[in-house]
């Protein structure tokens, strides 16, 4: 067994925010109350420098630590969108955890061992990395969910997404297990040599398989297993529900593809119909559930499961255009949904968040500014040109289209169309009727720059994306050692 | 010696236990028990299956999912223990601010 150094170096990242979490968390104590905004600006120098990291690892590809850790183009692509998404949702928290009085050291602390979670996840080229990787983002994420500790509605939903979250993390390992059963392998790479024999699709092997894709599809919080998200993303502190349903959904889907394209792509029709299912459902159910909610902050959950079942039609294919179709959509996902959210945090009502759809009403007579950025975020969810969001969905039809699944992407279309209907209603509201409560919106600088980024990113993506397609096609291997 | 059928029986009884403790019990502390139960029933298999094959890497998975199962306790009786203080129960029908 011999060991290289060029382990240490391709985990390097990694490696260096796992020390500096920790160092995060032990400062904690010695840093006095005014003055813990400072924790967060180290952490967002931090994830900066790991970028750069990451970067110098860039075109690639590395077998690490016997082909338990992957390195490739692939995975630097989802880390760098981790960083990206992990830096946005500091500079939102750092104003924001002042004014919700969440004086908790430890959240820049979990943030970051949440982002490394999500790192090791797209990186893992063993189902026990990527068990690890999966687990570290989950612990975290219940703990950022319960933040707010006096708050009965945030405990509760850090409970339910713990009880459902460790339920799925059972069912997906005991898919593990049976695979390890049927083909002796736990690497990625070895199931895909074992599946490839004719003889190997055992019940085992697809027992495993749709049992390890209900773990996927809880983690994407795609139909059926889209229960929890509108609870917790609902209860949650909305820095936290942003994080989530941004960076977290982003991270799972790199894992999903990873696990279902190299491993399973030997028995590509026996998922196939699975995923249409999924697809199907959640497009369904996000967009038509959606319709009724007084909440935004579960509108916009609704939202995100709709936007999972869209995202799941680019696994249908292993193919290069496909890759690419989910990758630019994940890519334009993660800033119209980050900047949604941070509308929505930075809005208030009498002190408190202003998260009933009620509060958006005359928005654009108080506040043009905030009502002109969320009706870029609303237009690019709901996919009208010219923003990002149109662009994403029509990559991943085109990709669908290509593969044969004509009358899903008909399908996916017609759905959309469903869904435009409340996302334009927000934009009703807030454009075409008379204020009527007293709501505020005063941003910082911080959260005006992180605004401005998040809006300036999907209207570019949606404009000019020359150069993101550019840097997304470099991103395109998988490496399968 | 005891055929390997024995213990994927075991641990398949051991899981759809659990399974269905988590769906239908009411208390807080058992479900989580359940949901241990679940996790356990996969270590059985990893360690029949390793045994079964003569390979070793199913065994260091245990490790992984005993470490994994502890952490998951802790954080999961930290929540249970904060959401106790707000509402002193451990009945979950008691918790349905969000709606389900």
């Amino acid at each position: 067994m011999n060991f290289s150094p060029v382990n240490i170096m391709g985990t390097m990242p990694e490696i260096y925010l796992t020390v500096l979490g920790s160092i995060l968390l032990l400062m904690e104590p010695f840093v006095p109350k005014e003055k813990r905004s400072w924790l967060g600006l180290f952490a967002i120098a931090s994830l900066i420098f790991a970028m750069i990291a990451t970067f110098g690892l860039n075109g690639k590809g590395l077998p690490l630590y016997q082909g338990l850790y992957i390195v490739d183009p692939f995975s630097n692509f989802f880390k760098m969108v981790i960083y990206t998404g992990t830096i946005i949702t500091i500079l939102f928290s750092l104003p924001y955890l002042e004014k919700e009085d969440i004086h908790v050291g430890e959240y820049y602390g979990f943030l970051i061992f949440a982002a490394v979670g999500m790192m090791i996840m797209v990186s893992a080229g063993d189902l026990i990395t990527l068990f690890l990787g999966i687990e570290l983002m989950s612990l975290c994420l219940y703990v950022l969910v319960g933040l707010k500790r006096s708050i009965h509605r945030s405990v509760e939903a850090s409970f339910k997404y713990f009880l459902l979250g460790a339920f799925a993390a059972a069912i997906f390992l005991y898919g593990i297990s049976l695979l390890y059963g049927a083909s002796g392998t736990e690497s990625i790479s070895g199931l895909a040599a074992f599946v490839q024999n004719p003889g190997a699709l055992k019940p085992m092997i697809i027992a495993g398989m749709i049992l390890t894709m209900v773990g996927f599809a809880f983690k994407v919080s795609a139909a059926p297993f889209h229960m929890w998200t509108p609870d917790v993303y609902e209860g949650a502190p909305t820095v936290v529900t942003g994080f989530m349903a941004s960076v977290g959904k982003v991270a799972a889907f790199g894992v999903f593809l990873r696990v279902f394209w190299v491993a399973f792509s030997a028995n590509k029709d026996h998922w196939t119909w699975l995923i249409i299912m999924i697809a199907i459902l959640s497009m369904l159910i996000g967009n038509i559930v959606a319709l009724v909610q007084k909440n935004i902050k579960r509108m916009l959950a609704y939202s995100s499961i709709g936007h999972a079942g869209f995202a799941v039609i680019g696994l249908l294919n292993p193919s290069r255009e496909s890759l690419f179709a989910l990758m630019f959509y994940l890519f334009v996902y993660l800033f119209m949904t980050l900047g949604a959210f941070g509308i929505v945090l930075i809005l208030r009502r009498k002190g408190v968040e202003g998260e009933e759809i009620q509060d958006f009403v005359g928005l654009n007579k108080k506040n043009p500014m905030a009502a002109f950025l969320m009706l870029i975020f609303m237009f690019s969810l709901a996919g009208i040109p010219p923003f990002g969001g149109f662009l994403a969905k029509f990559y991943i039809f085109m990709a669908a289209v290509h593969a044969g699944f004509t009358w899903l992407a008909v399908v996916g279309v017609l759905l959309s169309a469903v869904g435009a209907y409340y996302y334009i209603q927000i934009v009703m509201t807030m454009y075409m009727k008379e204020p009527e409560e007293v709501v505020e919106f005063m941003p910082n600088r911080m959260e005006k720059f992180a605004l401005f980024l998040t809006a300036a990113m999907t209207v570019v993506m949606g404009i000019f994306p020359l150069p993101f397609v550019h840097y997304i096609e470099t991103s395109l291997a998988i490496l399968v050692p | 010696m005891v055929p390997l059928s024995w213990y994927v029986a075991l641990s398949a009884f051991l899981f759809i236990t659990g399974l269905v403790g988590v769906l239908i019990r009411r208390n807080i502390v058992v479900v989580l028990l359940c949901i241990e139960i679940m996790l356990n029933a996969v270590n059985v298999n990893f360690v029949a299956f390793s045994d079964y094959l003569h390979l070793i890497d199913g065994q260091i998975f245990v490790f992984f999912v005993i470490t994994v199962a502890a952490a998951e306790v802790a954080i999961g009786l930290g929540i249970i223990i904060s959401l106790f203080r707000l509402k002193e129960s451990v009945n979950m029908d008691d918790y349905n601010l969000l709606k389900l």
